[in-house]
């Protein structure tokens, strides 16, 4: 029993790890001085590290269980869990200074987003509904808080609000949907439900009735139509540094539990989700590209592209297979690089007591700055998806396998609004590079600011142009984890 | 000299030293920019010449190859290898990319590195387009071209810049994501990207039609046919002298080149069904375009509706279906890049003296530039096809080719030289000849030793290849039968001999 107790430990040193670091920030903070506060950077920074020593001691090992079959560390786990601490690590580095000119800089902050790492990483190992529900609620409320937490703003508190209810009414919506599952399976563990699935047909009614609930609660947080309302309310309401965290690391998360309970918990009933995330993908594409045209407001802009994008990722997915499920990985892991660095290029485009957040504010960028304006050019392509960037070959890999499984025509739609989406990037591109600057003031960026952001956009290119051993990896993550 | 890597070297050198003067650009002025980006094509332009005296005539298939895995998942290879359509091409592009540099040493004075640097990339990329045997890699270097293009027309373009870039961006990618969705059709049936194994598929003529018309779709509004082709005009006027010369000189080529590489031997069923169609199109440019072109105002405009024109003398070649055709299809592109090269630069000349294309504020510049002029004068008869002139050879062995079809064809493309020579030489008279409209004219001072050097070049390029075609169609020859095997019009033979 000791030895047993033991094993399931050691498979959640990270989450322990991780854990222990954000109780730790959150002491520390009440005890140092406000000009101190770079050990809390430090403290969360080498939160990431440990998180990210621990998860690579097991790298793309055998498929582990831990406490009854309800914690699983497996190679899409071990992927995604890397991808978020990086991610996150990212983000820490590039809302230093914003947070800083904003007052905003504090402890809570940095326990928050560490509390919701810690939430994201059990929904990407969570194997039983019950501990995804725990996950992805303890990953909403740090959410919500921080999207609050600029406590004065009143667009911020809004949105807070906005996010908060309409995230509770989407958690309801999955519980209740889990609850209807469990009611015609009796079990809440994704494995024993595919089995019972397989070998009992139960009531197919009241499964697909709580299949609709959660599929709708999974499309409110990634964020695909037609539960979309909340995204661009909460990326123009709340600060560009939680936005930052909004828009990119849960996604991963969300596609993370979006694979195991469809793809492999209710799998059996592949016929029945896959006509709903068509429905959703397609609108998804199109509401996405068509509406982000008409936004003057970048922050917005960037929320419709997101829509987009989460809709090219259950396009992917929807083809239901082990193809169509690493394309969409590959694709959702390469929005999260392309988002943080545009993101960024924002937070750093704003100073104390300014935020860039009209399109307006992009003109002229080349001028005071080229190599800025070189990196989000290269930034924007491949969110259009246009070689040799990253961004391609998502695309690429995406339209492949629904290509693949059948659906020729959604495919050429889906190229169809790609084409329409390449219309506001490019836009973006030619604000920075034709047009003369309205802002003339110089870009003060810190340097390790401009190292890392320079990494992170370059690598947008250099993957481009060597994607296989990245392909390979997702490739590699969903074949040992779904079977 | 080891050729292995000749193709490699000869894509990747321009983009290096054009990425290099990118980063020298905040550290370099203008006229140390200038010399570093002459150096560079030159390079680019003298390491491209081995592919011709090293290249084997005789043999139709790909020559210099390269190969390696570069993903493997989706069977990506960076395979790279030219056959007779390639070659003329590429030393075409570098060639190009060589003149734009020199002409543009005076009339571009707004962050001169980052432009010339644009050209280096651009020249490289297209030349990867030309030598690309793998699809993805071709696709890939197809949609980066693009980039270089929409910067240069959307910085250094005229008033109307903005509209005129983001207008060819989005045709020109609205047809290559039709493509990119033919080839992943063309992925899955075969499992490969290779263009070779896609010659094979044996598919049916329905999926054919559907490849052809994705195909079509990408090519077509590059070269461009009527009715895509609206995109050029606006294009031509904004773009500044260098990227009009591009656009016209090599880019148009990449459409005709990849009828020629993938629509047509892919889909060669499909290609024999809708060749009705496709010659409607080509004729309509043909005889329409050249009609609008006469009442064009603007010089550049005027220079684009010729293009188009002459662009569909080269898709009805192709879609003739006989080696004369295809040949003189091909000597018209290699002849339409110089000739359109020559009379951009000469509007360019202009352009820079005066700051209008518009004609109607010219006349009589012969009387203060009669060594310009006299250039003019050729050149605008080397575009209405003039004998001795390389415009001339493309458009008879069309003609002649479309004869051996049907004679009202050719008796269409034939009537259209008449209104060639009505444009070109109406234009010529109103510009060049008359009493000089006003001072300013009066005060032009003639061209430059610099502008003289590559009007003569081009001059002597044009009359050479006028006179003696067979250093084009040499070439072509063998890479003509091989291309008329693939498309199953004739058996395979080992050499036969072919006389044009």
């Amino acid at each position: 029993m000791n030895s047993f107790i033991q094993s399931d430990l050691s498979l959640i040193l990270p989450e322990i790890f991780v854990l222990s670091m954000a109780m730790i920030v959150l002491m520390t903070d009440l005890f140092i001085k406000p000009s101190m506060r770079w050990i809390i950077f430090a403290l969360s920074q080498f939160a990431l590290l440990g998180g990210a020593y621990l998860t690579g001691q097991h790298f793309n090992h055998e498929t582990e269980f831990a406490f009854s079959n309800m914690f699983v560390r497996d190679g899409l786990a071990d992927l995604l869990k890397m991808m978020s601490y990086l991610g996150t690590s990212l983000i820490f580095f590039y809302s230093r200074s914003y947070m800083n000119d904003r007052n905003l800089y504090h402890g809570e902050y940095f326990s928050l987003v560490l509390f919701a790492l810690l939430g994201m990483m059990i929904m990407i190992s969570s194997h039983n509904m019950l501990l995804v529900y725990m996950g992805l609620e303890l990953l909403s409320l740090c959410l919500y808080s921080l999207t609050a937490l600029d406590r004065d703003n009143q667009k911020a508190t809004e949105s807070a609000i906005k996010y908060f209810v309409l995230g509770a009414l989407a958690s309801g919506l999955l519980l209740y949907g889990m609850s209807m599952i469990y009611g015609a399976t009796s079990s809440l563990d994704l494995n024993v439900i595919s089995i019972a699935l397989l070998n009992h047909p139960t009531d197919h009614a009241i499964l697909v009735l709580g299949l609709v609930f959660v599929v709708a609660g999974l499309a409110f947080k990634l964020g695909a139509v037609p539960f979309q309302m909340w995204v661009p309310d909460v990326y123009e309401g709340s600060p560009s540094s939680i936005a930052i965290l909004i828009s990119s690391v849960p996604k991963l998360a969300a596609f993370a539990i979006t694979v195991r309970i469809l793809g492999d918990g209710l799998q059996s009933m592949m016929a029945d989700w896959k006509q709903m995330i068509l429905i959703m993908a397609v609108l998804s594409i199109g509401i996405g590209n068509v509406i982000a045209i008409a936004q003057t407001n970048i922050k917005r802009m960037y929320a419709y592209s997101t829509i987009s994008h989460i809709g090219f990722t259950l396009f992917g997915f929807m083809s239901g297979t082990l193809n169509g499920y690493a394309s969409s990985l590959f694709y959702v892991v390469s929005y999260m690089f392309m988002t943080l660095v545009s993101f960024a290029v924002l937070m750093m485009m704003s100073r104390k007591n300014f935020e860039c957040e009209t399109l307006e504010d992009f003109k002229g960028l080349n001028k005071r700055n080229p190599w800025y304006a070189f990196l989000m050019l290269i930034t924007m392509l491949s969110m259009a998806g246009i070689p040799p960037t990253i961004g391609f070959y998502a695309k690429f890999m995406v339209l492949q396998a629904a290509f693949d499984a059948g659906f020729a025509n959604f495919v050429v739609y889906a190229v169809m609004m790609a084409l329409v989406g390449m219309f506001y990037y490019m836009r973006i591109v030619k604000l920075m590079y034709f047009d003369e600057p309205k802002l003339k003031n110089k870009l003060d960026v810190s340097i390790d600011m401009q190292w890392i952001l320079s990494a992170n956009a370059s690598a947008l290119l250099i993957i481009g142009l060597m994607p296989h051993s990245f392909m390979d990896a997702t490739a590699q993550a969903i074949a040992l984890s779904l079977h | 000299m080891n050729l292995t890597h000749i193709l490699s070297y000869s894509i990747w050198t321009p983009i290096f030293l054009g990425g290099l003067l990118l980063l020298l650009s905040g550290k370099v002025n203008d006229t140390q920019a200038k010399w570093l980006s002459l150096i560079s094509s030159v390079i680019s332009f003298l390491i491209t010449i081995p592919l011709y005296t090293a290249f084997d005539f005789s043999f139709g298939q790909f020559q210099f190859q390269e190969f390696f895995h570069w993903i493997p998942a989706f069977h990506i290879n960076y395979h790279l290898g030219v056959d007779g359509f390639a070659v003329p091409l590429i030393i075409l592009t570098s060639f190009t990319t060589l003149i734009v540099v020199i002409a543009s040493w005076r009339s571009i004075e707004d962050r001169v590195a980052q432009y010339m640097a644009a050209f280096l990339i651009m020249s490289g990329l297209m030349i990867g387009v030309f030598s690309a045997l793998d699809a993805m890699l071709y696709y890939i270097f197809w949609e980066a071209m693009l980039i270089p293009m929409f910067l240069v027309i959307g910085i250094w373009g005229g008033p109307n810049r903005i509209y005129a870039t983001i207008k060819f961006f989005l045709y020109t990618v609205l047809g290559s994501l039709l493509m990119l969705v033919a080839f992943i059709y063309l992925y899955l049936h075969t499992h490969s990207f290779e263009i070779v194994n896609f010659y094979n598929t044996g598919l049916d003529l329905y999926p054919q039609i559907f490849i052809f018309l994705a195909l079509f779709m990408a090519f077509a509004v590059k070269i461009p046919m009527w009715p895509i082709h609206t995109w050029l005009p606006d294009a031509h006027v904004e773009a500044p002298t260098g990227g009009s010369v591009v656009l016209a000189a090599v880019m148009l080529k990449l459409g005709a080149y990849s009828f020629m590489r993938f629509a047509m031997p892919i889909a060669p069923d499909a290609a024999i069904y809708l060749k009705g169609f496709m010659v409607t199109l080509s004729l309509i440019a043909i005889l329409y375009i050249a009609l609008i072109a006469i009442v064009q105002k603007d010089m550049k405009k005027l220079i684009a509706y010729s293009s188009i024109s002459h662009m569909g003398f080269v898709t009805l070649g192709l879609f003739m279906f006989n080696s004369i055709g295809i040949e003189g299809a091909y000597v018209q592109m290699i002849s339409h890049g110089f000739i359109s090269a020559a009379m951009f630069l000469s509007v360019g000349a202009l352009y820079d003296r005066l700051h209008t294309r518009q004609i109607a504020d010219y006349g009589g510049v012969i009387h203060a530039m009669p060594t310009f002029g006299a250039f003019a004068v050729f050149f605008a008869m080397a575009n209405c096809g003039l004998p001795g002139t390389s415009g001339f050879v493309g458009e008879f062995m069309v003609i002649m080719g479309a004869m051996q079809n049907n004679f009202w064809i050719a008796l269409i493309a034939a009537s259209s030289l008449i209104f060639g020579a009505a444009y070109s030489l109406w234009m010529v008279k109103r510009v060049f000849y008359g009493e000089a409209r006003n001072q300013k004219i009066s005060a032009l001072k003639d061209i430059s030793w610099r502008e003289f050097f590559i009007l003569t070049v081009l001059a002597l390029l044009i009359i050479l290849i006028g006179i003696y075609p067979k250093i084009i169609t040499d070439m072509t020859n063998a890479t003509t039968v091989q291309f008329l095997e693939n498309m199953h019009l004739i058996k395979p033979v080992t050499s036969l001999p072919l006389d044009v």
